[in-house]
């Protein structure tokens, strides 16, 4: 099986090569015999990938311990849902399950757009086929995860060896979270890809007009969803698994995956201003080539450890391979900027201060500068060698103090944008659209003032965040009471009604309101509170409302590992509220240990127990308590946002021309009277 | 003209105020990585510095002590006693003779007083009789390096 797999990844490369060589001939000789065959050379490759994908889960699921990195990964014990996880929890697998991700992207692209954009489509195979490419090399000649385990003899030759088991996998990586969000993670990186082939192509076939950005909405957004899904889910396992009591600690890792986030995120917005407007061209094709660029600088940071591996850890070589295709596509997209720079040529100016456009401009400019401010905390100590000779890191307080007023500012914008008014707003309409978030803003600062809040930039969030749901709350309200007036359906109805008929507009503003959540989820980061101690058996520990009692400690055998755990009654004011079991685990396979934390979780905080360790000396388990307040605000404001962008993914029920009844003069006149003749109502995020 | 002059205000505003917590953020948080030979030679001011230096941990050299853990360092025939004051326990990786990254400062003794430890368990790929060329993998090493934002 490792043979078949091997060979169907060899004939991957070669179809890519053709893919990629035949379809840039058929795009110079435009023979339509020649562009079929490129064509389905690049169906061939997804196809070839699946296979070859496919044989790896199987040496995995028959625990053929012949194969190096099944050995690595895997052991018998392994239950089948970590078998999967194995699949990428190393370098060679993860290479080969981002070419397979892709390649699932890469064949709905080609297979959707078969008989259509005949003018666009040659180019973007080809930009696709390029990236596979790439891939496909690493994977066959580099890292590849069908490598033999063997030993070199006296002879110089190479014996097989093969093993009764495996090493096992990596403690940590067992968890169910760590099976789903390595995907959704890969998803985001890989699915930005197809945005970026899609700018690339029209920009190098000079393709009139913004079809593009029509046709790479979806394929956008798509990505965008599991990037975020992905780092949630990260956030989540740091949180349930490493033990430490938090969810996000500025680890280069998680930097990565946070960096295409930040921009797709900004590409996401300007690319209204370009549809609405026909401006910021330039600035949008430079969005996706950078996302796309750090979808790959994020992969490396991933697998090579340039940054988290210094000194004493090892390196991997795969790094220069990366670094080289990253100046491959810089170097395209640069050429292929110079070439054809008067086709980006912007065809309106910002009007006002006071307008949409001006909104969009300061939520890229927020988003890019919380990027180049992560990028560079990220790679300092690798910039700071080369420059001065002295690595030298940056920790938290760094990335903190840049990004907390950047997101508070972000949230501003968040509140504001939606109700600002393309080219210019009048300071009537601000009057009417801002009196009462602005209110309620300051209510909820107050109240949060009266409760005892006096962490300056969590009251500042929890105003803003009250501020922007009441600006989305009055958006559906006005929405929902036009239809409401026609239609005289129920509030709920109504409100429904209205985002299906407009999904982009109001998934857009449901997005928001996860974004909300997330922020007080945040925010609530101000009031942690953690006491750590050696605790004997019987005896309590309080913090905060709770009291926690160690009942007895406990040993059990299990499949895979062995589990010490505390067993620890919780009372709250003096009741009894729960038990919670916070164990360790001892892995024999590869003698690891690995953490389980017991949390607590309601929406108000918290009660977060870690086991950690017994001490050698006086044989006294340490108890690890953390009360961390609304966290659960974090997972559920993630929940909210994939809501969202699955309702903005949705095709809108019906074409929607909103006349204004008679009982809304003012939004009717705003309607008329402000808006350039140009600006379509159809589907639009206005 | 004008609007332009509005926006070039707005945009340097955000672009300076920061930049200049990112420099304030930086001096807060700057560490500089040494190896353990280099340690000998700095001097004045360099040594007072907040520094990350790697290296192996000395079998048998870890004293859990009330508040801290002691243990020796050693790598590049030198040898560094540290004390580990941080408030997370240390990760499970960290181990007699794992390899390990420690952060924080020197004290005038000659004793390091780290407030981070990272850990990585060097014997699992040196047992594993792997293939040529075979590089191990990168899964996250466990970590106490981290604080909340």
């Amino acid at each position: 099986m490792e043979l078949f797999g091997s060979f169907a990844l060899i004939l991957a490369f070669v179809c890519a090569l053709y893919a990629f060589c035949g379809g840039i001939a058929a795009i110079i000789t435009r023979h339509p015999l020649l562009i079929k065959s490129a064509r389905q050379a690049g169906i061939a490759v997804c196809w070839l990938i699946f296979t070859s994908t496919l044989s790896l889960v199987y040496l995995f699921f028959s625990d053929n311990y012949s194969v190096a990195y099944v050995v690595s990964h895997s052991n018998r014990d392994l239950s089948t849902f970590f078998k999967i996880a194995a699949l990428w929890s190393g370098q060679e697998g993860s290479l080969l399950f981002w070419s397979f991700l892709l390649a699932i992207y890469v064949v709905s692209v080609l297979l959707t757009y078969r008989n259509k954009n005949g003018e666009l489509m040659p180019y973007v195979s080809v930009i696709l086929a390029g990236v596979q490419l790439f891939f496909l090399t690493i994977s066959n000649f580099v890292a590849s995860p069908f490598k033999a385990l063997g030993v070199a003899n006296s002879a110089g030759g190479f014996d097989f060896v093969a093993r009764a088991d495996g090493n096992g996998l990596n403690p940590v990586l067992q968890y169910p979270e760590m099976v789903i969000h390595p995907p959704n993670l890969y998803s985001g990186y890989t699915g930005f890809t197809i945005p970026f082939a899609f700018a690339l192509a029209a920009l190098l076939a000079r393709y009139p007009g913004e079809k593009w950005i029509h046709l790479t909405r979806k394929w956008t957004m798509i990505a965008w969803c599991f990037q975020t899904i992905g780092i949630l889910l990260g956030a989540h396992w740091a949180y349930a698994v490493l033990g430490w009591g938090g969810y996000w600690g500025w680890d280069p890792v998680e930097n990565a995956s946070l960096l295409p986030w930040l921009t797709g995120t900004a590409f996401l917005h300007s690319v209204m201003m370009q549809e609405k407007r026909g401006m910021m061209k330039v600035w949008n094709v430079w969005l996706v080539f950078l996302t796309f660029m750090l979808c790959i600088l994020g992969t490396l940071l991933t697998r090579s450890g340039v940054v988290s591996s210094v000194h004493s850890f090892a390196q991997s070589s795969i790094g220069n391979w990366f670094v080289g295709f990253l100046c491959i596509v810089i170097g395209v997209c640069l050429a292929a900027y110079f070439k054809n720079k008067d086709y980006l040529k912007s065809e309106n100016q910002l009007d006002s201060l006071a307008s949409r456009e001006s909104s969009f401009l300061f939520n890229n400019l927020v988003l890019l500068v919380a990027c180049v401010a992560v990028l560079s905390g990220t790679l300092f100590p690798v910039f700071s060698e080369w420059f001065t000779g002295t690595r030298i890191s940056v920790g938290a307080p760094f990335f903190n103090k840049v990004n907390i007023p950047l997101g508070l500012l972000l949230m501003f914008l968040t509140g504001v944008g939606p109700l600002l008014a393309w080219r210019k707003t009048s300071m009537e309409s601000m009057k009417r659209n801002f009196r009462r978030p602005v209110v309620a803003g300051f209510l909820g600062a107050a109240v949060g003032f009266i409760l005892g809040l006096r962490e300056m930039f969590a009251l500042i969030c929890f105003s803003l965040c009250v501020f922007v749901a009441v600006t989305i709350v009055q958006e559906f309200y006005r929405g929902a009471r036009v239809v409401r007036a026609r239609s005289g359906a129920s509030w709920l109805a109504s409100c429904v009604d209205l985002t299906l008929r407009n999904t982009r507009r109001y998934g857009g503003y449901i997005v928001h309101l996860g974004m909300v959540m997330i922020f007080i989820g945040l925010a609530g980061q101000a009031f942690n509170k953690e006491v750590e101690k050696e605790l004997p058996i019987g005896s309590t520990i309080s913090v905060g409302k709770y009291q926690l009692l160690l009942q007895s400690m406990e040993q059990k055998q299990e499949k895979n590992y062995v589990a010490e755990r505390m067993i620890v009654e919780v009372m709250k004011e003096g009741k009894p509220v729960m038990m919670l079991y916070p164990e360790r685990r001892n892995f024999p396979a590869n003698q690891e240990s690995g953490t389980m934390v017991a949390i607590y979780s309601t929406l108000r905080e918290d009660l977060y127990v870690v086991y950690a360790g017994m001490n050698p000396q006086n044989n006294l388990p340490t108890i690890h308590v953390f009360v961390n307040p609304l966290v659960k605000w974090v997972w559920w404001g993630g929940m909210v946002v994939v809501m969202g962008t699955i309702v903005a993914l949705l095709p809108n029920r019906a074409a929607v021309v909103v006349l204004a009844p008679a009982e809304v003069p003012a939004v009717a006149k705003e309607l008329t009277g402000m808006r350039p003749a140009q600006v379509t109502l159809r589907e639009g995020h206005d | 003209m004008q609007k332009r002059v509005k926006f070039g205000i707005g945009i340097g505003i955000i672009v300076i105020s920061m930049a200049s917590l990112a420099w304030l953020g930086y001096g807060e948080s700057k560490t500089y990585y040494h190896t353990l030979a280099e340690l000998d030679t700095l001097k004045g001011s360099e040594r007072a510095q907040r520094m990350r230096i790697g290296g192996t941990v000395q079998a048998g050299s870890i004293h859990r002590l009330t508040g801290r853990v002691d243990f020796v360092l050693e790598g590049e025939g030198k040898t560094l006693p540290v004390s580990y004051v941080g408030s997370e326990p240390l990760p499970d990786t960290f181990v007699d003779k794992s390899q390990a990254l420690i952060e924080g400062r020197t004290t005038g003794e000659g004793r390091f007083v780290a407030e981070h430890v990272q850990a990585k368990c060097a014997s699992k790929y040196e047992a594993a009789p792997t293939g040529p060329g075979n590089t191990p993998t990168t899964a996250p090493a466990s970590t106490t390096q981290r604080s909340s934002m």
